[in-house]
């Protein structure tokens, strides 16, 4: 009964020139009330947002700190009677100086990079057509969108299959347009063209997104600027130089902002995919972190490695969150 | 009399019951990795419901993740099995961290003797440290990686005299390594009833231990070993020895030359698969899967024949395979040890075998009609006395995704040469070895 009565109070007896402690204090029983009333402002705003910095505490700073804790230690989680060594900065060192750890930091980098490119150069592209006015405009948007619907582990899986050699669309497709046997070629089986094969993949699924981001900031732009500009007799093209893209940029940067942050801890697709190979050329740092942490169980050094990922992802954002910010200022 | 027969056939079952568990009816969960030999195992328990009153329930891991799964369950201490079913290759790290109930007094006190198991299968999958009497586990499903291909090519008068007319030997099983690349090699690419085959389906999965398992075929039989001598950690010249090279070398001419298109990353599924839709001449697996291969409507019968790993310097098969353990996190431990005890009964392990299990019983593998129950048999008892094993270290995942990363890298993903391969292996293990202390 304390809801609905609260409520009935609450529509009932309150004025809207009460403060928010009144409010709250007629809404609730008297002697909780008689409470209420003698907190501040700023306690009842402490009330409010305790729950949620407890739970952020909790379940965020609590464990990074846990993590850099054991990142110093060679504590293994699946030796739980072996004694735990504070070995100071050993992990730390090996991980900066061991060769593969920086063929997978390359092969992030490769994957992070041509995504991104590809994502922005396709997705402002379709954003910018279906922006013109046509007929099924919304249809083609839905179609457009449906790939990032769809679960990374299920189109990881199912791309597999369209790059099989012998059975595959893929290559049946690339045999269409350039005469190439499908047979011929191996799309996640060769070292040279698998790399390749997950930058088309994620480019595949996650345009849409940008895309979406792209039109959001196209549609924002007045008409009356174009109007203005058109009175100017400003040539199309110097209306998208001076216009269109000016305009989108923080918006475009924001979606490069998501999609390099998400790709930067990319796993479940690459590793639906190509599981890292052939080789270790798609081994990119979380797959590489996660062989590290859950099969090799190496705790401790998987620790140093998830902070040193932690503070360059964390680094090279608040950097670009500057710029970002600068765009918007301009 | 009916009735009094009822009775007395009911106080029967139910006085065996009592005399198996000698407790109450309990729910028991059997974990163990999701494949044909697993639901033999379910049929087989029903049995031991029957008698005992308890309820078996299974969880069956897929292959690819059942060892992640099951070690994180055991890792974090988990109560999900009582019984695990677990690879030989985890009795190190499941003693030394007391996952699994050490079951030396529960054999002496049952009775249970590890002198009525194959000897290869006891030191593999009961014993650690490696051949000491300390027993982890009861050998419950022997194993090895081995061979089959289509007897029906084989045998098909045509593909016989065009592969004399090629190599000037005869078509028949390979005897050594070298012949059955040349074999596979001949089948590649051939056109067999208007398709194009290829010459077999091999090991190369990345991500768990499929290249591994695959290689290893070759590089014990070129006469591969992990040390110098056993026990000493003592890897330089035994791992990248000229004879681990050249085997090396030689799986990777063997993907290169004799599989199909697009077997960069195929383990135990894949191969089966390639086989099943006629694609290849012969493939690698593990026996466990040749009942349901031999009962395969479309590429079984006498189409199918099968043949051990073939030997080139000696006669060596990989090992595959698992001991049954009882989980020392498990509340029905009690419940679990009378399952030990009833699987490890001569006529219950006789119908192991008969439902696709292998038993590692001598009382089966030493009935003389064992060789003949199966067309398989034979060989499988044959690989069985040359079996090789990865590391068992506790340590074994992490020398496990080494040698994957170091095979994968030479073999599928054309990096660098085998001599390096196998000295970067060694860089690695010594690396693993050192944390560990004991080097």
């Amino acid at each position: 009964m304390v809801g609905p009565l609260a409520f009935a109070t609450l529509s009932r007896g309150t004025l809207m020139s009460d403060t928010p402690i009144e409010r709250v204090a007629k809404a609730t029983p008297p002697t909780v009330g008689r409470w209420i009333r003698g907190l501040s402002d700023r306690t009842i705003a402490w009330l409010f947002v305790a729950p949620t910095i407890f739970l952020l505490l909790a379940i965020n700073i609590f464990p990074l700190i846990w993590t850099v804790n054991l990142s110093f230690t060679n504590f293994r989680a699946n030796r739980p009677n072996k004694e735990i060594e504070y070995i100071g900065l050993q992990n730390y060192e090996r991980i900066l100086t061991d060769g593969d750890i920086w063929l997978t930091m390359q092969a992030t980098a490769h994957f992070l990079f041509w995504t991104l490119f590809f994502q922005v150069l396709i997705g402002f592209t379709l954003a910018w057509l279906i922006n013109r006015k046509f007929r099924g405009n919304d249809l083609w948007t839905t179609i457009i969108v449906l790939p990032m619907m769809l679960s990374p582990a299920v189109v990881g899986n199912f791309w597999t299959f369209l790059y099989q050699p012998q059975i595959g669309l893929f290559n049946y497709v690339v045999e269409f347009f350039t005469g190439t046997p499908a047979s011929s070629f191996q799309m996640i089986g060769d070292v040279s063209l698998a790399p390749w094969s997950i930058v088309i993949v994620d480019t595949w699924m996650w345009t849409p997104f940008v895309m979406l981001i792209c039109l959001a900031g196209l549609r924002s732009i007045p008409d009356y600027i174009y109007e203005a500009a058109a009175i100017d007799r400003a040539s199309k093209w110097r209306q998208f130089w001076t216009i269109t893209l000016p305009m989108v940029l923080p918006f475009l940067m924001l979606a490069v902002l998501f999609r390099g942050i998400e790709n930067f801890k990319m796993f479940d697709l690459v590793v639906q995919l190509t599981g890292g190979g052939p080789g270790s050329v798609t081994e990119l740092t979380s797959i590489n972190l996660k062989r590290e942490a859950f099969e090799k169980w190496r705790t401790g050094y998987a620790s140093a490695y998830a902070i040193i990922l932690f503070v360059t992802v964390f680094g090279l954002a608040s950097i670009y969150v500057k710029a970002l910010n600068k765009v918007k200022e301009r | 009399m009916k009735t009094k027969g009822l009775l007395a056939a009911t106080t029967v079952v139910a006085m065996s019951g009592f005399a198996v568990t000698g407790a109450q009816a309990e729910d028991l969960t059997l974990c163990w990795a999701a494949w044909d030999p697993a639901n033999a195992l379910v049929e087989l328990s029903k049995e031991f419901e029957a008698q005992s009153g308890n309820t078996m329930h299974f969880e069956f891991v897929p292959w690819p993740n059942f060892a992640d799964r099951m070690l994180n369950e055991l890792n974090s201490g988990g109560k999900l099995c009582d019984l695990l079913i677990g690879d030989s290759q985890w009795i190190g790290g499941g003693a030394e961290n007391g996952h699994y109930v050490k079951l030396n007094e529960f054999f002496d006190a049952e009775g249970i003797s590890m002198d009525d198991f194959a000897p290869a299968t006891v030191y593999a999958y009961s014993t650690w440290p490696k051949g000491t009497p300390n027993y982890y586990a009861l050998p419950a499903m022997g194993d090895a990686n081995g061979w089959f291909y289509r007897r029906d090519w084989f045998e098909n008068p045509e593909i016989m005299a065009a592969y004399k007319e090629a190599t000037g030997q005869d078509l028949r099983e390979p005897e050594t390594q070298k012949e059955l690349l040349q074999i596979a090699q001949f089948f590649q690419g051939r056109e067999i009833d208007g398709q194009t085959r290829y010459g077999a389906a091999i090991f190369t999965e990345r991500g768990s231990e499929g290249i591994t398992m695959g290689a290893t075929g070759a590089l014990y039989a070129w006469g591969f070993k992990y040390e110098n001598t056993p026990g000493s950690y003592d890897m330089e010249g035994a791992v990248n020895s000229p004879e681990a090279v050249e085997a090396l070398e030689f799986y990777k001419e063997f993907y290169k030359t004799a599989t199909p298109p697009g077997y960069t990353d195929s383990y135990m599924e894949q191969g089966l698969d390639a086989f099943k839709s006629g694609q290849v001449a012969m493939a690698m697996n593990w026996f466990a899967f040749f009942p349901g291969l031999y009962a395969d409507p479309d590429v079984g019968g006498d189409k199918i024949g099968f043949f051990p790993n073939p030997g080139q310097n000696v006669e060596a098969s990989t090992l595959g395979g698992q001991g049954i353990s009882v989980v020392s996190y498990s509340d029905h431990k009690e419940a679990a040890l009378d399952y030990v005890k009833w699987f490890a009964q001569p006529e219950v392990q006789a119908k192991w075998w008969k439902l696709g299990g292998y038993s590692c019983r001598n009382s089966v593998l030493n009935d003389p009609t064992f060789k003949d129950s199966q067309p398989f048999a034979a060989d499988f008892l044959s690989a069985m006395g040359n079996v090789q094993d990865f590391w068992q270290e506790p340590a074994y995942a992490e020398l496990l995704l080494a040698m994957q990363k170091r095979l994968h890298d030479y073999v599928v993903a054309d990096q660098g040469t085998a001599q390096e391969a196998l000295d970067l292996l060694i860089a690695d293990w010594t690396e693993t070895f050192e944390d560990e202390g004991k080097l």
